[in-house]
């Protein structure tokens, strides 16, 4: 892996203000930390895996790498070059090539499609901005498309009413294709989705990764479909990567206690599997006051005094593998002074 | 030779759903919704009713407490509840049996909770609808009930709203809700939808508690194989608004008959093993204004034949307690994904 990789995410950091309701004045009262600091990169034609609980900011930094949403600080790379930089540049074509490069599919195939544009117009539109392909080869494009994920041509004339939660949602990818994108996020694509029909959503993304190679940044609180679609795996907790590895290495082998409480609590399909007795107790603490130290210390049961003073950092503890828990950096601590 | 009749005789059946119809007259056109569903629970068991959205499992809880939204209407069939036709009580005896005799938890906790009350109101409503006591009393059954739903500090959170509760709060506040007049059913529709797997495995573990330590029977309402198989006693699996099969957990899961049953086994991704290409159930879910004729699977169903596209496939007894609707269920050879079953 000498190759620089495709996406590079350094400290990335996203905070919301909240603003008191005064009559005159807005007043900040406080600061949700939505994503705290987020280190990682994703190699060409991979796909990288974001996991965790509702409200642990994987939606966040999606919307921060893209900059539908800017982050507070940090450096987003592509390529090698920093996006922050181009947007901040505010050349109109600058931002458009990037937008090329990364599209985003969205969670909510009902929202995320007008109800008032055909899919024709729906899957057109992004041509109709970027203008790569000539007018006259419009329609030869949309029927490509339409094909590559799965539909048919008469689909073209009708509108998102007319179909379902899987078709929509690829229409949603096939619109997301128009513009011939390097890199996609997929925020929770088949979440909400039957199970006969998820199957085919994930599927159609590991074809499409295979013949356009594609890149993914696949956010899920599902960690079997992660698994099943991922190379590589970060699992965030209030707005930290507490783990960081191979999928193989992380589901054989999870260090972090969250991780192993998270991998435990999926039910597995299978009346013999032993079910866990104890489980993670508690819920996730706000992210407007995270807790001190490790943010996963008051529902940890390894928890020791430490925890609650010092922030644990992101450590390798193997090839590609990292954590961020006191009980693993001390263990590396120990060797080195053996 | 005694401990077998026993062990016969034992488990009466608390509820037996039969030929079930519930139709909605909509613009579209005449949904049916549930088109002749049969479930029987017995007494202490789980039942497990799975299926995918718009299957008809959710009409068919709302049909047994006669609650379907209009203009959802029970057309024809039978729901026999301690011996009783619910479909021809009058509302009055009814209005007896919601909350105190079957209890319900909706799917969305958020919503089903009313804003403006507090969790107090909400839960000593039903005591004293049911149960002839002061508000003093019921006020402390109610606490009584949060503590045995495991919600810390009762006696503050009481008074609390719901939106200043957290979602897997809300939805213990549901179950609580639910339990408060001890039913002998209790009809959980997907319960653990909205939540977290972490919050969903502790409500799950508490809804198995709680149903040991009060002796109820439940139905488990989900789309989700994982829970069922963690839950439920026995299984019933839905389509289009009819039954495809039903019999006990293991098996649904070691011995499917339906290639419904079976192909919903293997269409999940498993977290033990990444599969080359997740084996996939071709089409959509039908439209059930027109469903499609004969067997409403035989469009998506890879072991379907000319028989299968004409006539309607009867539910019918394989083995004992193994109910399945499948012209070809003994004819073609389905492997589950978890091999058959081994009896270690």
């Amino acid at each position: 892996m000498s190759e620089r990789p495709f996406l590079e995410v350094k400290n990335l950091v996203k905070y919301f203000p909240i603003s008191s309701r005064g009559v005159f004045f807005k007043k900040q009262v406080g600061v949700i930390h939505a994503v705290d600091g987020l280190n990682f990169s994703v190699d060409k034609g991979t796909t990288f895996g974001l996991v965790g609980e509702s409200g642990c900011g994987k939606t966040s930094t999606a919307k921060a790498i893209l900059y539908l949403d800017p982050p507070t600080s940090g450096h987003i790379y592509v390529e090698g070059e920093a996006i922050g930089d181009i947007f901040k540049s505010k050349s109109r074509k600058e931002i458009l090539k990037l937008r090329r490069k990364m599209q985003y599919v969205f969670q909510n195939p009902y929202a995320s499609l007008d109800p008032r544009m055909t899919v024709a117009g729906i899957i057109m539109e992004p041509l109709m901005i970027h203008k790569h392909v000539p007018k006259n080869k419009w329609h030869d494009k949309l029927y490509e498309l339409l094909e590559l994920v799965g539909l048919e041509e008469y689909h073209a004339e009708r509108y998102p009413h007319e179909f379902s939660g899987g078709q929509r949602q690829r229409i949603c990818i096939a619109r997301a294709l128009a513009v011939e994108p390097e890199f996609l996020i997929a925020d929770e694509p088949v979440s909400s989705l039957d199970v006969s029909i998820r199957a085919q959503i994930l599927n159609l993304l590991g074809e499409l990764q295979d013949r356009i190679g594609l890149t993914y940044l696949y956010i899920s609180h599902d960690l079997s479909s992660v698994r099943q679609i991922s190379h590589r795996v970060a699992v965030m907790y209030l707005g930290e990567i507490v783990e960081l590895a191979d999928t193989d290495d992380l589901f054989k082998e999870p260090l972090h206690p969250y991780t192993r409480a998270l991998i435990q609590a999926v039910p597995i399909p299978d009346p013999k599997t032993k079910r866990m007795k104890s489980m993670l107790p508690g819920e996730v603490p706000s992210p407007i006051n995270p807790p001190s130290g490790c943010r996963f210390h008051p529902r940890c049961s390894e928890a020791k005094p430490e925890c609650r003073k010092r922030t644990p950092k992101l450590v390798q503890v193997g090839p590609n593998h990292l954590v961020a828990c006191h009980k693993y950096r001390l263990n590396i601590h120990m060797c080195a002074h053996v | 030779m005694k401990l077998m009749e026993w062990k016969l005789m034992a488990p009466k059946e608390l509820l037996k759903i039969e030929n079930l119809k519930t139709y909605f007259d909509t613009f579209a056109g005449l949904v049916k919704a549930v088109d002749g569903v049969s479930l029987e629970v017995r007494e202490g068991e789980t039942l497990g009713l799975v299926g995918e959205s718009g299957s008809g499992k959710s009409v068919t809880a709302l049909s047994i407490l006669r609650i379907v939204p209009t203009p959802g209407k029970i057309i024809d069939g039978k729901i026999i509840y301690k011996e009783e036709n619910l479909l021809e009580k009058t509302e009055n005896d009814l209005q007896k049996i919601r909350g105190k005799e079957i209890g319900y938890i909706f799917q969305d906790p958020a919503t089903s909770l009313n804003p403006v009350f507090t969790i107090a109101d909400q839960l000593t409503e039903v005591i004293k609808r049911h149960q002839n006591v002061t508000k003093k009393e019921a006020l402390k059954k109610a606490i009584e009930l949060l503590r045995l739903v495991e919600i810390p500090d009762p006696e503050l959170k009481i008074w609390n709203f719901p939106h200043q509760l957290s979602g897997g709060m809300k939805q213990r506040i549901a179950i609580a809700r639910a339990l408060s007049c001890q039913p002998s059913l209790l009809l959980a529709d997907e319960p653990t939808t909205n939540l977290d797997v972490t919050i969903q495995a502790q409500i799950l573990q508490l809804m198995k508690n709680l149903k040991d330590k009060l002796g109820m029977s439940m139905i488990l309402i989900t789309h989700d194989m994982g829970i069922v198989a963690g839950v439920a006693d026995r299984i019933t699996v839905l389509y289009a608004g009819r039954v495809c099969e039903t019999a006990d957990t293991k098996t649904i899961f070691y011995n499917p008959l339906h290639p419904y049953t079976n192909a919903l086994l293997t269409a999940v991704p498993s977290l033990a093993l990444r599969k080359e290409k997740l084996a996939v159930i071709p089409g959509t879910i039908p439209n059930l204004v027109e469903p499609p004729s004969g067997c409403r699977f035989h469009p998506r169903c890879e072991y379907a034949k000319a028989v299968c596209a004409e006539k309607i496939p009867p539910l019918e007894e394989v083995e004992s307690r193994h109910y399945v609707a499948c012209h070809r269920a003994l004819e073609i050879d389905l492997e589950s994904p978890l091999g058959a079953e081994t009896n270690e």
